[in-house]
């Protein structure tokens, strides 16, 4: 369990450095007023893929000796609709779920509630999930 | 050395901490045989704390142990990076969006948070609801109906060419573009 501690504090660690965690460069990135985000998000997904490309192409396996397994994402409504509502969150509260982690660790201890209230949505949704077009 | 750590504290630019975003995917893949992705955590929480039966929360979160305790370390990375790596420089954003919050009250950019917004006293006033609450709800519901957020749609589904994540992708752009024109302009106005 170690790695994956010493892995999430390398990436709350890049979060915060790269400004991800920032309400004002969401804002800006929503404006098209800079390219940092773009930037950032567009070089990601291209080391991404380099790397899976790679793993597949070498057939490179896990550390204990598996051979890597990435299971296919299934397309359904909710990716169109659940895409939209949490865009409009991004937007308010400046953070996808990894920087509200980090923003809450960084000391803005109010974050803590909306995380809450992250969870409290998570929960309403697998409450009401099978009401909701799919 | 002093160089090394005078070039920590500073931003980094996006060609740096881009390609080391991406190289978390390889990393989770090659350590442990783990898909990269956040907001499921959330769900495992729920599924810890508060199944209340519902079939959606009933599984064996345990086995998913490994992205809580990833969770943890991004809340223990935050506080390192705000606490030792920041050089205590406001944040520098483009000039229309300063006087655009400026009109909002907007004026601190001392921490990457707004701290004229972000607060203990503005959470229980209606705006500051709206943002932190209302706000915090939207990812919360928005992220496990899409069925994964930026790093588990945008990052890990794209990098691994997956087209129900570009279609995510899209739309959590398409909705964070709404709010920030359209919508938040009158939230931030109250």
């Amino acid at each position: 369990m170690l790695k994956y501690l010493l892995a999430g504090i390398a990436f709350g660690v890049i979060l915060v450095k790269a400004e991800l965690v920032s309400w004002f460069r969401i804002q800006e990135m929503f404006r098209l007023q800079s390219f940092h985000l773009y930037g950032i998000i567009g070089s990601a997904v291209v080391v991404g893929m380099i790397s899976v490309w790679l793993i597949k192409k070498l057939g490179i396996k896990s550390i204990s000796g598996d051979a890597i397994h990435i299971p296919d994402k299934k397309f359904h409504k909710g990716n169109v609709y659940g895409g939209l509502i949490f865009g409009l969150g991004w937007a308010l509260t400046g953070a996808c779920p990894g920087p509200l982690l980090a923003q809450a660790g960084g000391g803005a201890t109010v974050i803590a509630v909306t995380l809450l209230s992250a969870v409290a949505g998570t929960w309403v949704y697998g409450k009401v999930r099978e009401r909701l077009p799919h | 050395m002093e160089q090394l750590s005078l070039w920590l504290r500073q931003p980094w630019p996006w060609y740096v901490a881009g390609p080391l975003i991406g190289l978390t995917v390889p990393l989770l893949l090659i350590i442990g045989n783990k898909t990269f992705g956040i907001s499921s955590s959330l769900r495992h929480v729920c599924a810890a704390c508060m199944p209340a039966k519902i079939p959606f929360f009933t599984y064996e979160w345990k086995k998913e142990k490994w992205n809580l305790v990833f969770a943890l370390g991004i809340l223990l990375g935050g506080f390192l990076a705000m606490t030792f790596l920041r050089d205590g420089t406001a944040v520098t954003v483009h000039p229309h969006l300063v006087s655009e919050l400026s009109g909002y009250g907007i004026n601190d950019y001392s921490s990457l948070i707004p701290a004229d917004l972000f607060n203990w006293q503005q959470l229980f006033t209606l705006r500051g609801a709206i943002m932190m609450i209302g706000g915090g709800f939207l990812v919360g519901f928005g992220t496990r109906y899409a069925g994964g957020c930026t790093s588990g749609h945008s990052i890990m589904g794209l990098s691994s060419l997956q087209w129900p994540s570009l279609v995510a992708t899209c739309c959590f752009m398409a909705g964070g573009f709404i709010m920030a024109n359209l919508i938040l302009p009158y939230i931030l106005s109250i």
